[in-house]
């Protein structure tokens, strides 16, 4: 088994409503922020060894290629549970 | 003709489209549940609005996966209409079958308040019994409504005509102020290459009816009875 840690975020230039009313959140409390962006993280555990499939499985589904990108890490086994 | 309406868990007008569908329209309506594997005997479809699996991952993107979604498209390819509201819309989106995608509304707020559109294309069947420039009042009840594609997406869509509803006022005049969501050049509803396929965030199904204040969505549903009607 491996453990892989997706991260999906806005492509730049896409509106980011949640980022910016975090950023106002973090305004309102005093905090000097130039720029939020709020993104997903996603972690599963395949049962093949060879980890194939999660470029795609970003691709059809867990990101939309139209306004988000994504990056894919390996992390320890057990992590995503 | 037999009209179905598909339930997906967390839509929450499937009742209110089978209604208008059955008791406004005289319709026959036939309940399609989201695990059903096929859509034999419907003559046209709608996906009703809602928050399907609460939005989770992104609005309608899990409801594209479900089981009836592979019928979806066989009935789409076969030219049957198809419409999306609201929900239904961001579904279809999500499964490929509209180009485009909707984003949370820039002022961050859900809206919920009666819009007009004005109807921009007569080449679908849900428009093909009404003119070019007609405006429709209906509500918008959403917080991801902002129509959003890339430019070269978009004048795609203007030159084929595939844009098919746009806000505006109530005199018809599309500016900022009648955009409730920041949608891109005040798209509110697109269709589909074949024009077919058509998805629209107001809801039409809620102005359907005298007592409910606007009775300009019903014209959507009656233009596909007088367009497969007329033909068949």
């Amino acid at each position: 088994m491996r453990a892989f840690r997706v991260t999906i975020m806005l492509k730049p230039g896409v509106l980011d409503a949640p980022g910016q009313a975090v950023q106002r959140g973090l305004d309102a409390l005093g905090y000097r922020v130039e720029q939020v962006r709020v993104g997903k993280v996603v972690e599963m555990t395949l049962p093949d060894v060879e980890g194939a499939g999660v470029d795609e499985m970003c691709a059809r589904f867990l990101a939309n290629p139209l306004i988000e990108t994504w990056a894919i890490e390996e992390i320890p086994q057990g992590a995503a549970t | 003709m037999t009209w179905g309406v598909v339930f997906f868990p967390g839509s929450n007008c499937d009742r209110d489209c089978v209604h208008v569908l059955r008791s406004v329209v005289g319709q026959h309506v036939e309940e399609v549940w989201h695990e059903d594997r096929s859509l034999d005997g419907i003559d046209a479809l709608v996906l009703p609005g809602g928050f399907s699996y609460g939005d989770y991952l992104r609005s309608g993107a899990i409801a594209a996966t479900a089981p009836v979604m592979s019928a979806v498209r066989e009935l789409a390819a076969r030219g049957a209409p198809v419409l999306g509201i609201c929900n239904g819309f961001q579904i279809l989106a999500e499964a490929g079958l509209l180009s485009g995608t909707l984003l949370p509304n820039v002022s961050l707020r859900f809206r919920c308040h009666p819009a007009w559109v004005r109807v921009e294309s007569d080449r679908t069947p849900f428009t093909a019994g009404l003119r070019h420039g007609t405006v429709l009042r209906m509500p918008v009840a959403h917080g991801e409504g902002a129509y959003f594609a890339t430019p070269a997406e978009v004048a795609a869509l203007e030159a084929a005509g595939r844009v098919v509803f746009r806000y505006c006022d109530s005199l018809g005049r599309v500016t900022p102020q009648a955009n409730p969501n920041g949608s891109v050049a005040g798209i509110a509803g697109v269709a589909s290459d074949a024009g077919n396929v058509v998805g629209l965030m107001p809801h039409p199904e809620r102005a359907s009816e005298a007592l409910l204040g606007s009775t300009d969505g019903r014209r959507l549903f009656e233009s596909v009875v007088g367009a497969l009607v007329g033909a068949g």
